[in-house]
């Protein structure tokens, strides 16, 4: 047993920093629907999410464990430099897509930084080549199609079956089934994302030799990552919601329900069967399913596509920047020390940056807005999709449920 | 390389059956309830009851 050093709490810091991005990162993927519908006010939304985020945390430590010793050989000499390397790099990442809005997956992140980190400290030795490819890739493939395929379908059904239902009688019900899907799907992510950072926790105590490896994490090691990510969840990332609720299609409270149902099954069915699934993947690819299920709804493919460039290199970008932290950082104290100081450098210039034109509870469902019609001298916003003619082209009816919100705000 | 076919498969099938489903029962839930004959609001609770069941063997899942 030795002593927690001072590079170990760093480490953990920065898990826990990453574990809040992680949270407002991913509030979209269980919200986005049923605030963009107007099912939820959006502070009620997040803080609905955040609560079930945190509950989640503690109902499971299966996920916690495929970390510390799934894609990463424990065995191969990872330190705690390196661990600290790969969280920067995923933080970063996180950072740069949410000021973009672009719902990419924090698991890629993660993993990306593991990946990307540990080949250049150990070499291709260190991971398991098997495990990223089953693990990882092939479910990142696959699944958004699945739910994407589910919630069309499922979408078709609703529309069909309530045909010739009264709207008035019926919307009371639909908001309902949005927001019970839409809590499973915040119970699941806190139950598989909040373990990522417990993995990560507990594999920087077994590099730094407190605890045995393959062992559970312990309770402050779930307790602090619970809290992390709920606070994370409740500040919420409103540049992503905004993107997945507004922008990839106008969604109906039908679709908002048949999407997030579509999401919870594939998730549940996924981590049960033992892929690690990102929750992102999953949303998005069945967002847009219900967009395509539901006659006369427009998809903008190019908001979906510019959202599978940023799928396709989130995790390679975050190895990037992992691996050159990691080369940094292990030239000594110095290193860690420069690499934290520019982490703290991003993250303090991606607010400043977000700050210019920022998106919170009260105009995240406008979406009009992002492209005044006379204001070409206006600060360039740092937004991928802001200069979107499709954006304009389709400015969304009013919805029969518009005066709610806006009471609600 | 080796891919589990199978378990990509029966997880792909599971989701798009239970989705479907889940959906189309609680639709019928939904508009059983709008309508005033008593035997169209037995049949709408009758479909949210099997919802809520699918709901908690979800939540089952989870804490699995």
């Amino acid at each position: 047993m030795e002593h927690l050093t001072l590079l170990i709490g760093v480490v953990i810091v920065t898990a826990l920093v990453f574990d809040f991005t992680n949270g407002f990162h991913d509030t979209a993927n269980a919200m986005a629907t049923t605030i963009s519908t107007g099912a939820l006010a959006p502070k009620a939304a997040v803080a609905m999410s955040a609560v079930l985020n945190l509950v989640g945390a503690f109902l499971s430590v299966q996920v916690a464990k495929t970390i510390s010793g799934g894609i990463i050989d424990e065995k191969a000499g990872v330190k705690p430099e390196v661990i600290f390397a790969a969280l920067v790099g995923a933080i970063v990442w996180n950072l740069v897509t949410w000021l973009a809005g672009l719902p990419s997956s924090s698991s890629h992140a993660l993993f990306g930084g593991l990946i990307g980190a540990t080949l250049v400290a150990v070499g291709a030795h260190g991971i398991h080549g098997n495990a990223i490819v089953m693990k990882i890739l092939i479910p990142a493939v696959v699944s958004p199609f699945v739910a994407g395929l589910a919630a069309m379908l499922a979408t078709r059904v609703t529309y069909r079956v309530g045909r010739n239902a009264d709207p008035e009688a019926t919307s009371k019900g639909y908001r309902a089934g949005q927001i019970a899907s839409a809590a499973l799907v915040s119970l699941a992510h806190g139950t598989s994302d909040a373990q990522k950072t417990m993995g990560v926790i507990t594999l920087a105590l077994v590099t730094g030799g407190m605890v045995a490896p393959h062992s559970d994490p312990p309770l402050w090691v779930i307790l602090a990552a619970a809290s992390a990510m709920g606070l994370g969840t409740y500040l919420g990332g409103w540049r992503i919601i905004r993107t997945m609720g507004k922008k990839l299609t106008d969604i109906q409270p039908p679709q908002g329900f048949a999407a997030q149902t579509a999401a919870a099954t594939t998730i549940l069915a996924s981590s049960h069967l033992g892929f690690a699934l990102s929750t992102t993947h999953v949303v998005s690819g069945a967002v847009t399913g219900t967009g395509l299920g539901r006659q006369g709804a427009v998809v903008r493919w190019g908001v979906v596509r510019r959202m599978v460039l940023s799928w396709l290199i989130t995790l390679p970008a975050a190895g990037l920047v992992a691996g050159g932290a990691t080369f940094v950082a292990l030239q000594g104290g110095w290193g860690v020390l420069l690499v934290g100081l520019l982490g703290l450098a991003v993250c303090a210039g991606s607010w400043l940056v977000s700050m210019r034109k920022p998106v919170d509870h009260t105009n995240v469902n406008d979406i009009d807005e992002l492209v005044p019609p006379r204001q070409p001298a206006a600060a360039p916003a740092f937004d991928a999709f802001a200069a979107d003619p499709a954006l304009t082209a389709t400015i969304p009816a009013p919805q029969p449920n518009a005066t709610r919100k806006e009471a609600a705000l | 390389m080796n891919i589990d076919w199978s378990a990509l498969a029966s997880v792909a099938g599971v989701s798009l059956v239970a989705t479907v489903g889940l959906v189309g029962l609680f639709t019928l839930g939904i508009v059983g309830l709008s309508k005033q004959q008593q035997s169209a609001r037995t049949t709408g609770y009758a479909a949210f009851a099997v919802c809520a069941a699918a709901v908690a063997y979800g939540l089952y899942l989870i804490a699995g």
